[in-house]
């Protein structure tokens, strides 16, 4: 019995022992697993938890300025109040959204944008419900935020352009980059791109200089808790952003303002270019549109009118338009006539009114006939048989050669896409294109401005510059201190000076086709200017049989496009000026207005007027 | 029967003596690492290292009640105590408390109990009062095999549905581990070995809710669902590692107070001392848990009577078990199975049950010597 419980005894002891060693292993394992964690492999948690408890959020840098050449901002940037929604915090998003709804209205299209984002984005990520609040609505939903989860006020930049339509095609506009511009870009990361109310370059300089606009987004560190809520900022562990820089155009607000009211309605184009520096003073086209719209999003009714409008607002018809340069080419063709020496200065044509090649009649515009007449009276008057002749005794080689040294056909990169080439025939591509000869007939029509050549309304200002100055000069946009004067054209000076003086002949003698404009009305400045007139439709014979007489009777979208050229002072050119009215129904529609523009420029002569040049700004301009 | 007896203290003061006051001081420093830690989760007093602090007292104050009943008393209310619990279990499957979709509460006037924590410590009980009774060359009989296995398998059953996974693992292992320590033999244990894995895989494909079956996936890669049911897991991994040698300082451990980790002020909150103290502070919190057990097993085996052997090993292993499924739970060997920390972890009935049990225990030491006749009554 005793020996019996004894035998027990031991072998409870051996099985509690056994139980206790299993224990053990058991206490070894976890304190070995808790040494790995807490002593190995410290550093990947510590990582972990840090990543848990910071987040950095982006600071978005404030974009450049673009200013005119006198450093009025042209595009600048506002204080916008925001509103922003985190669906990770709001949970239902349109329960949120009902919620602002009462505080100002929220119409159904930016609704259903912002369930769409907050679809289709991570849920931490903000969606900007609206932006650039009035002050009543802002303050209101800031005073009710804290009881609206998910809802948090925000104050961002927008982009503000204070003069409208005026720069609208050439400073372009900003929106918020879309999926493909946010993979694509190279110059930012990521979440600033994303960040709400962040906007990029769409079109025109806004676009073309994006990388020296945009600036460094800083990032902020905070403290955050398990539901993102922000516990704290540690401003000492974060980095500034570093403000985009200005960029400087040639452009003169003034000009470039007034050019666009004198336009007015008219869908047409007026370029205004320094003749020495090519720097562009003005560039404009009509109607525009208000870029303003483009950065709050413009709504589609909004944007269907702009793109439905047969005055076409939305394209900038001073760079991507081109017309055939019409009588405003002659004075390209007599420097090329009297260069190759093909005509004497003083030999007379005589003009009956129209001259007859093969069984073909070619007339002048003057139907019953200039008479006989010299370089300078054919240039005066614009006589169109002088310039078949002149065209002829040349040929089109010859013709094609000046016109191009004169910087027509030519594709100018002045800084925003979309500028145009033009034409400039010859026979190659005439028989490339049409698998046609080339015939006299065309030489005759390239050397009165007609047939194939088509020109943008920039290229002419280039043209009327180089004609003005003798100089090669090239279109500019940027203003830049360095740029070294342009070279000599390699004319001769005296040819030049001859087909100037009968293109100041045009304004200020008797029977110059600009006679009636009665100068350029600053007293002692003569100006030079050369009409022009680009065929649309042929008035066929039955029309005029039925009474269609004139430009008038026709529909506008068949009338002529009206073109002038222009420069002054003539005697020492400074500055040119061409204007295209589209369908304006003859040269008359410019010739005013380029007039007056001169004028302007003329008077506040904005090249012998200090400007500023970009400098490199590294300072943040605002906290 | 003539036998050798060693004395057994039979006086209040003779009683106190022999109380185990190491045990005893174990046991408070933990239950005051567990305000200390209460206190930082809640970041005050309130609203659980106060009440802690008071369940701990009066849990202390009831567990010298329950070491100074001589054995004979529990081994006369083992029985009615797991009769009493049983029906607590059928009460809480009638008009249970859910939370968190699983029904474990029961409200009896003012306090509300958790009718298996009751059960853990009546279990013990009546298997160590039923192997007391039965001859040692009964144990592994089919009769002597057959009621051990109702007494566990009728509370596991009802726990498992509530659905209360962690539990009822404790409760089998408990009283298996009962069952071994009263001597069953090998040649039984080692069959019963090899069936349980098929039956293991029984009861995980079709004893199992989703949810459950769920924890155990994640388990062996919480990765796989890092925002869902493997949050918990991988923000406590972070937290513990992120505590590194020393710790972040109290108060200062950034995925507790940011509220990255859930459930700190009960299941979660050894990872709380982790990243607050540290390896060095986990690491001495786990040596007092091993002192103490140590010092458990010391009194079993020093025990005379197979009624005391038994309830103190019982109690040991329950102990024991959450201890190592809590700790392996937060470090992520375990599945999340909802098991407490003992004395640290906030919860009125672990607690007060676990007090109880060490009542038993420091019970135990002091009436090591006493040899309670088998079958013996309230007032044998």
């Amino acid at each position: 019995m005793r020996a019996d419980r004894q035998e027990q005894d031991l072998k409870f002891n051996r099985r509690a022992f056994m139980l206790a060693g299993a224990g053990g292993v058991g206490f070894t394992l976890i304190g070995a697993r808790l040494y790995s964690l807490q002593v190995l492999e410290t550093e990947r948690y510590q990582l972990a938890s840090d990543g848990n408890r910071f987040r950095l959020d982006v600071l978005p840098p404030s974009r450049g300025r673009i200013l005119d050449r006198f450093g009025l901002a042209i595009a600048d940037n506002r204080d916008s109040y925001q509103v922003l929604l985190v669906p990770e915090q709001a949970r239902n998003v349109e329960a949120a959204l009902d919620a602002v709804a009462e505080f100002m209205p929220l119409s159904d299209y930016r609704r259903e944008r912002v369930l769409r984002e907050a679809r289709n984005n991570p849920a931490y990520r903000a969606i900007t419900v609206a932006d650039d609040l009035d002050w009543e609505s802002f303050a209101a939903i800031n005073l009710k935020a804290p009881d609206l989860p998910g809802i948090e006020p925000g104050l961002g930049e927008v982009r503000e352009y204070p003069y409208d339509s005026a720069f609208a095609h050439v400073i372009g506009y900003v929106q918020p980059p879309n999926a493909r511009e946010i993979e694509n870009d190279t110059l930012s990361p990521e979440s600033l791109l994303i960040h709400p109310g962040f906007r990029i370059g769409k079109s025109g300089v806004e676009i073309a200089s994006e990388a020296t606009l945009r600036g460094r987004a800083g990032a902020l560190k905070v403290e955050k808790d398990a539901s993102g809520r922000t516990i704290r900022e540690l401003p000492e562990q974060s980095t500034e952003p570093t403000r985009g820089q200005d960029v400087v155009l040639t452009l003169d607000t003034d000009i470039q303002r007034f050019a666009t009211e004198r336009l007015g309605e008219e869908s047409a184009a007026a370029v205004v270019m320094d003749v020495k520096t090519g720097e562009l003073i003005a560039l404009t086209s009509t109607p525009g549109f208000d870029p303003n719209l483009f950065v709050g999003g413009i709504s589609t009714a909004n944007y269907a009118a702009l793109r439905d409008n047969d005055h076409r607002p939305l394209f900038n018809k001073a760079i991507q338009g081109t017309y055939p340069p019409g009588s405003t080419f002659k004075g390209v063709v007599a420097a090329a006539a009297l260069e190759h020496d093909v005509i004497d200065p003083d030999e007379m044509i005589t003009c009956r009114g129209s001259t007859t090649l093969g069984r073909r009649d070619f007339h002048c515009w003057r139907r019953e006939g200039h008479g006989p007449v010299n370089l300078h009276e054919a240039v005066k008057t614009s006589c169109d048989i002088y310039f078949y002749e002149v065209a002829q005794r040349l040929g089109i080689e010859r013709i094609e050669e000046m016109a191009r040294r004169f910087g027509l056909g030519e594709n100018y990169d002045i800084g925003i896409s979309g500028v145009a080439s033009g034409l400039v025939p010859n026979p190659d591509w005439k028989y490339s294109r049409r698998n046609e000869g080339w015939s006299t007939g065309d030489t005759y029509n390239t050397g009165i401005g007609q047939g194939f050549l088509l020109t943008s309304p920039l290229q002419l200002a280039v043209m009327t510059s180089r004609l003005a100055s003798g100089r090669a000069v090239v279109p500019t946009l940027y203003r830049n201190a360095m740029a070294p004067p342009a070279p000599h054209i390699g004319l001769n000076e005296e040819a030049l000076a001859r087909v100037r003086d009968g293109l100041r002949g045009v304004v200020h003698e008797p029977g110059g086709t600009s006679y009636s404009l009665q100068g350029l009305g600053v007293d002692g400045v003569d100006m030079a200017g050369k009409t022009g007139t680009a065929q649309v439709y042929s008035i066929t014979r039955e029309e005029r049989e039925a009474g269609v007489r004139d430009q008038d009777d026709l529909p506008w979208r068949l009338r002529d496009h009206g073109l002038f050229m222009c420069y002054a002072p003539a005697h020492d050119p400074k500055y040119a000026v061409v204007v295209v009215v589209e369908h304006g129904g003859g040269s008359s529609a410019a010739t005013r207005p380029a007039r007056d523009i001169l004028r302007r420029t003329v008077m506040r002569d904005p090249s012998g007027r200090p400007g500023i040049f970009a400098q490199r700004q590294t300072q943040r301009r605002d906290v | 029967m003539a036998v050798f007896r060693e004395s057994v203290p039979r006086d209040l003061p003779g009683k106190l003596l022999e109380i185990n006051w190491a045990l005893v001081l174990l046991l408070v420093l933990l239950g005051l690492v567990g305000v200390g830690m209460l206190y930082s989760v809640g970041g005050d007093w309130d609203p659980w290292a106060i009440r802690h602090a008071l369940r701990l007292s009066l849990g202390f104050a009831g567990m010298m009640v329950v070491a100074l009943f001589p054995p004979r008393f529990w081994m006369g209310v083992a029985y009615l105590a797991y009769i009493g619990s049983l029906l607590l279990l059928v009460g809480v499957e009638v008009m249970g408390e859910t939370v968190n979709n699983s029904q474990r509460w029961l409200d009896i006037g003012p306090i509300r109990i958790q009718p298996s924590e009751v059960m853990k410590l009546a279990l013990v009980l009546a298997l160590a009062r039923y192997y007391h009774d039965l001859p040692t060359n009964k144990v592994s009989s089919l009769g002597g095999l057959l009621m051990p296995a109702a007494l566990i398998a009728a509370p596991a059953a009802l726990i498992l549905n509530q659905p209360d996974l962690g539990t009822t693992i404790l409760l089998c292992a408990t009283g298996g581990v009962m069952v071994f320590l009263a001597g069953l033999r090998w040649w039984i244990i080692a069959p019963a070995g090899i069936l349980a894995m098929p039956a293991a895989w029984i009861v995980y494909q079709f004893g199992l809710k989703d949810y459950q079956r769920e924890r155990i996936i994640t388990m062996f890669n919480p990765q796989s669902d890092p925002l869902g049911s493997g949050y918990h897991t991988i923000q406590s991994q972070i937290a513990l590692g992120s505590g590194g040698m020393t710790g972040k300082g109290y108060m200062e451990g950034s995925q507790s107070q940011l509220d990255f980790l859930p459930e700190k002020q009960t299941d979660f909150i050894f990872t709380m001392l982790g990243e607050e103290f540290g390896f060095v502070g986990g690491i001495a919190v786990l040596a007092i848990y091993a002192l103490i057990l140590a010092n458990s097993v010391a009194i079993a085996t020093s025990c005379k009577s197979t009624f005391l052997r038994l309830t103190t090993m019982g109690v040991a292993t329950t102990f024991a078990l959450y201890v190592l499924i809590n700790v392996g739970m937060v470090m992520g060997m375990l599945p999340v199975v909802g098991v407490p920390l003992p004395l640290i972890s906030y919860g009125g009935t672990v607690m007060l049950a676990v007090q109880a049990g060490f009542g038993l225990i420091i019970g135990a030491h002091i009436h090591r010597n006493a040899q309670p006749p088998r079958g013996a009554g309230l007032l044998g």
